[in-house]
C-alpha cells in the first residue's frame, strides 16, 4: 500500500515541460492490447500507487488507488462475502483495476451484471496538465457534471492517468451451478437468447465446441428450481471452467493465432467464417481465432449490428479497433486534447489518429 | 459562454418555415407560453421562438442554422424536468422533439426497443409487456416523461440499486451534434471501442447534442414482487435496517425510506395503513423466482424484526403491494396537500450518514422556520427533502432557496453531491462550485466545447461560469462557518 500520487503528477509535468510522452503502465499483464506501445515513450508506472482507500460493507462501495491489484480487491471483498459482479479477467497476479478500467474488461457476467463501466462511480486522474481531477463519487447516483468516470472505460489511458477509482460492489451469490450440453452453433443463438428473456437467475451463457453453457447464481432455491426445469446436465466443475473463460484461460485462447472479439447485436446469426468461434455474453461477444482483414472483420461486424477488435496477436503496427466515422473521430480528437492538450499520455495507443 | 445570435427573430423563423410546416415554427407569446418553463416552474423565461421538427434531417438543418447563426438551441422533451434544465434562452430556439413519439421496434428474442426521443418512459413497459418484458429505470414522472429527456438527465426511479440507472440500460443513441452532423453511439453490442461517448451522452442535460433515438435494453418482468413494510420509532434505527438488508446479501428491487411528517402526509392522502407513530418507515420490494422472493421475504422480516422494527407487514398480494406503495408514490402530491408550495431537493449521500444528515437537517428547518418532509430512495443514497413553503408570502422562496443550498452543502460534507437525479440544469448551477473545483469545472467546459465548439447547446446550464464561483464559495463557507459557530456554542 503506498501514496505515490505526487511522484505521478511530478513525473507528468516533467514529461510536459520536456514535451515527452509517456507509457502508462500498472502491473504490465495488457501489453498485448491495443496498438503498439510508442518506443518513443517513457514509461509511467501507477502499479505501486495501491491499496484500498475506503471500503463500507454496508455502502456496497470500494474506493482503491488505481495501481491496485484485482487479486487484493477481490481478497478484500471476499472477507465481507462481497465481489465484483462484472468478474474481471486477470491476465496475470498484477492485473490492476487501473488497466481493467481503461481496457473495459469484464467477464461472462457482463450482460447481467453489467460491466466495469457500469460499475464505476467515481474517478480521480492527472491530466495533461498535471492537474490531480476528481470527477462522480462514492454513491451510486450523481448526474453533477458529465460522466467523466465512464468516459475512462475503453479509452486505453489516452485521456489521463487514473490514480483512484470508486465503485459498486455486490454480494456474492449464495449458490451458483452449471447446466451443460450438447447443441449446434445454428441453434445456439436462438437458445441462449431464448433463455436470457425468461425471469430466471441466469448469470452467464456461452457456447464452444458445440455445447452450450449456463450458469445460475442466487438464492439457493432459485437456482434448484431453475435448474430442474431447464435441460441440461449440471457440471462438475463449472467454477472452474468460468474462470478459465473469464481469464481467457481457456485453451481456446492458447497458441498464436490472432484473436478477434466481436461485440455485436445477440441474436445475430453466425458469421459465414470458418474456423475456431466462442460465443459468450449469450451472443453479444464472439471471440475469433485465425488470421484475417480488419476491414474485412468489420463488415461482418457491421451486418451483426456492433464493431470489432484485434483483441490479440497480428498486427499491432495497425489499427486494431473498429475504425469510427468522420464526425466522431473529430470529437474524440477533441475530447482528448480537452484532457491531454499536448499528446502526452498512449499516444497512438487506441488510434493511429489519437 | 456569451452568445451574439447574427439573425432576428423574423429572419430565423422565416428560415425554419422553408423546410419545417409553419404551422411548428411558433413565434407569437400565447402559443409559446407553455414553453416558458418544465417541471421546475419557478424558473421561467421566454424563448425567442419554438420549432416542432418531425424529421431527422428537419432537426439536422435547424442545428446547421442556429450553429452558423450563434442561435442558442434548447433541447425539450415532455418538460417534466426538476433542474430548468428545458428552461428556453431568450436569444434562443426551444427545439421541442414532441413529434418523435413512435416506437420504432421491439425485438422480444434480443430485448431492446428502438425509440424516437418523445416515446414516454411508461410507453415502453406498456408495449414490451406483452412479450412478458419491460423498460427498468422508472422516474416518478414516468407516465409523463420521455426517453429522450431521461438520456438527458440519466434518470434513475425507486428500483436502480437492482437495475440501474438509464445509462445501464440503453445500447445505442442516435444524435444530432451542434454542428448538425447525425452520429451513432454505442451499438447493438454491449460494449464499443474508443471512448465511451454513449456514457458521456447520458446525464449531459442537452448540452452536448440532440438525441434524436435510442436503443434501449429490456428487461425479463419478475415472476413475483412483494413489499415488506416497516415502522421504527427512530431515523438511526431505520437507517441501520437499511445497511442490515444490504449486509445481509439482499439487493432489494425497491428501498424506501420515508420520515414522520411524509409518513403522516402520505398516509392521509393514500390511506395506505401506514404505522402513524413511526419516525422512519421501511418500504423493501423483493423480486425475482417465486422461490427466490419466499427466501429473501423471511429474510428481510426477520432483520427488520432484529433491528428493533415496531411494526413489520408483509403485501400478501398484489392489491395490498399496490397499496403500500401508493403511500410512497404519491408522497409528493401528498405533501402538497399540507402546504401551498413545495420545493424537492435530491441531494445523495452515503447511507451511513442518513441519520447524521436528517437530524441536521430538522435543525436547519428550524433556523429557517420552515418545515421539512423527507421521502429517501434508501437503497441509493438519494435523498428527497421536500421544503414546504408558501410562494405568496414575500421573501419565502428566497428563504426556501437558500434551506436547500444549505442541504446541499451537507450533502457534499458527508461524502455525498448535490444530485442524484434531478440534473443541475439552472437551479443547482451555482451549488456546483461546492462540488468541484476551478480546475474540474473548467475540465468540463473544455469538455463541453469538444462536442460544441460556439456554445450554442442549452448555454448557462449544468456547469457554472469560473468567474462566478469564488464568489459564491465564499459566501457558503461564511454561512457554513456561522451554523458550526452556533451549533458549538449551542
Amino acid at each position: 500500500m503506498a501514496d505515490n500520487l505526487q511522484i505521478l503528477q511530478e513525473q507528468v509535468l516533467h514529461a510536459r515541460d520536456g514535451g515527452h510522452k509517456l507509457n502508462i503502465v500498472g502491473g504490465g499483464t495488457k501489453a498485448f492490447m491495443g496498438r503498439a506501445a510508442d518506443p518513443d515513450a517513457g514509461t509511467l508506472n501507477v502499479g505501486e500507487h495501491t491499496g484500498i482507500v475506503d471500503y463500507h460493507p454496508v455502502e456496497l462501495v470500494l474506493t482503491v488507488r488505481a495501481g491496485t491489484t484485482l487479486q487484493e480487491i477481490e481478497a478484500t471483498l471476499a472477507e465481507e462475502g462481497q465481489a465484483l459482479h462484472f468478474e474481471p479477467p486477470h491476465f496475470g497476479e498484477n492485473s490492476t483495476i487501473g488497466g481493467t478500467l481503461a481496457c473495459n474488461l469484464s467477464g461472462p457476467a457482463r450482460p447481467w451484471a453489467g460491466s466495469v463501466r457500469d460499475q464505476v462511480l467515481g474517478v480521480r486522474l492527472i491530466n495533461g496538465k498535471g492537474e490531480h481531477l476528481r470527477f462522480g463519487g462514492q454513491v451510486m447516483k450523481n448526474v453533477a457534471g458529465y460522466d467523466v468516470s465512464r468516459l475512462q472505460a475503453g479509452a486505453m489511458g489516452t485521456l489521463g492517468v487514473l490514480t483512484e477509482i470508486s465503485m459498486k460492489v455486490m454480494p456474492k451469490p449464495a449458490a451458483t451451478l452449471t447446466l451443460v450440453q450438447e447443441m449446434p452453433a445454428d441453434e445456439v443463438i436462438h437458445y441462449m437468447n431464448s433463455r436470457a428473456a425468461e425471469p430466471k437467475p441466469i448469470t452467464a451463457a456461452c457456447w464452444l465446441d458445440d455445447k452450450v453453457y449456463l450458469r445460475l447464481s442466487g438464492a439457493r432455491s432459485a437456482v434448484d428450481a431453475t435448474a430442474q426445469k431447464w435441460s441440461g446436465d449440471v457440471m462438475e466443475n463449472g467454477d472452474q471452467f468460468w474462470r478459465q473463460i473469464q481469464d481467457m484461460g481457456h485453451e481456446f485462447f492458447t497458441g498464436d493465432d490472432p484473436v478477434w472479439r466481436f461485440s455485436v447485436g445477440s441474436t445475430a446469426a453466425n458469421f459465414n467464417l470458418d474456423g475456431p468461434w466462442l460465443i459468450d455474453w449469450a451472443g453479444s461477444q464472439r471471440w475469433y481465432r485465425g488470421d484475417a482483414e480488419l476491414k474485412r472483420m468489420e463488415a461482418l461486424a457491421k451486418e451483426a449490428g456492433g464493431q470489432v477488435s484485434l483483441f490479440r496477436g497480428g498486427d499491432r503496427e495497425g489499427e486494431v479497433m473498429h475504425h469510427q466515422p468522420d464526425a466522431l473521430k473529430g470529437i474524440q480528437r477533441r475530447v482528448k486534447n480537452s484532457f491531454d492538450p499536448d499528446g502526452i499520455f498512449n499516444p497512438g495507443r487506441l488510434y493511429s489518429w489519437l | 459562454m456569451t452568445i451574439n445570435p447574427k439573425v432576428s427573430k423574423a429572419e430565423l423563423a422565416e428560415q425554419f418555415r422553408t423546410f419545417i410546416d409553419p404551422e411548428y415554427v411558433i413565434t407569437d407569446d400565447e402559443t409559446m407560453k407553455p414553453y416558458e418553463c418544465d417541471g421546475m416552474s419557478m424558473y421561467c423565461e421566454m424563448p425567442l421562438l419554438v420549432v416542432l421538427p418531425e424529421t431527422v434531417e428537419q432537426v439536422q438543418r435547424v442545428m446547421r442554422i442556429c450553429n452558423e447563426n450563434a442561435v442558442p438551441v434548447v433541447a425539450r422533451g415532455a418538460g417534466t424536468g426538476l433542474s430548468a434544465g428545458a428552461m428556453p434562452n431568450k436569444e434562443g430556439v426551444v427545439l421541442s422533439l414532441a413529434k418523435f413519439n413512435r416506437i420504432l421496434d421491439i425485438d422480444p428474442l434480443a430485448r431492446t426497443a428502438s425509440l424516437q426521443p418523445g416515446v414516454r418512459n411508461l410507453a415502453i413497459s406498456e408495449e414490451a409487456a406483452q412479450y412478458g418484458l419491460y423498460y427498468g429505470p422508472d422516474p416518478s414522472s414516468q407516465i409523463a416523461c420521455t426517453i429522450g429527456g431521461n438520456v438527458a438527465e440519466n434518470s434513475g426511479g425507486v428500483h436502480c440499486l437492482k437495475y440501474g440507472l438509464t445509462v445501464h440500460n440503453i445500447l445505442s443513441v442516435e444524435m444530432v451534434t451542434a454542428e448538425g452532423d447525425l452520429v451513432t453511439v454505442g451499438s447493438d453490442g454491449l460494449d464499443s471501442c474508443g471512448m465511451d461517448l454513449l456514457a458521456l451522452m447520458t446525464g449531459s442535460e442537452g448540452l452536448l447534442g440532440v438525441v434524436t433515438e435510442v436503443k434501449v435494453k429490456l428487461l425479463p418482468k419478475p415472476e413475483v414482487a412483494q413489499v415488506v413494510m416497516a415502522g421504527f420509532d427512530s431515523v438511526q434505527k431505520g437507517g441501520d435496517a437499511v445497511g442490515g438488508i444490504i449486509a445481509h446479501g439482499i439487493i432489494p428491487g425497491g428501498l424506501e425510506m420515508m420520515d414522520g411528517h411524509a409518513i403522516i402526509a402520505a398516509d392521509d392522502f393514500a390511506q395506505a395503513g401506514y404505522p402513524r407513530d413511526a419516525k422512519a418507515l421501511l418500504l423493501c420490494e423483493v423480486d425475482g423466482t417465486e422461490e427466490e422472493v419466499h427466501e429473501h421475504i423471511a429474510e428481510a422480516e426477520d432483520v427488520f424484526r432484529k433491528l428493533g422494527a415496531t411494526s413489520v407487514r408483509t403485501s400478501q398480494s398484489e392489491e395490498e403491494r399496490a397499496l403500500l406503495w401508493k403511500g410512497r408514490k404519491s408522497a409528493f402530491p401528498a405533501v402538497g396537500r399540507i402546504s401551498p408550495d413545495y420545493y424537492c431537493m435530491d441531494g445523495t449521500i452515503p447511507r451511513r450518514e442518513i441519520a447524521r444528515v436528517l437530524t441536521e437537517m430538522e435543525k436547519m428547518s428550524e433556523e429557517f422556520g420552515l418545515r421539512v418532509a423527507n421521502v429517501f430512495h434508501a437503497g441509493d443514497g438519494n435523498l428527497h427533502p421536500l421544503i414546504l413553503f408558501d410562494a405568496n408570502v414575500p421573501g419565502e422562496f428566497e428563504r426556501t432557496e437558500a434551506f436547500g443550498s444549505s442541504i446541499l452543502s451537507l450533502c457534499v460534507e458527508v461524502g455525498g453531491c448535490i444530485t442524484g437525479e434531478h440534473g443541475v440544469g439552472v437551479e443547482k448551477v451555482r451549488q456546483m462550485a461546492v462540488q468541484f473545483n476551478d480546475e474540474e469545472l473548467q475540465q468540463f467546459h473544455d469538455l463541453k466545447a469538444a462536442f460544441d465548439p460556439k456554445g450554442i447547446l442549452n448555454p448557462g446550464k449544468g456547469v457554472p461560469a469560473l468567474r462566478f464561483c469564488q464568489e459564491y464559495r465564499s459566501l457558503e463557507y461564511k454561512l457554513h462557518k456561522h451554523d458550526h459557530t452556533e451549533a458549538a456554542h449551542g
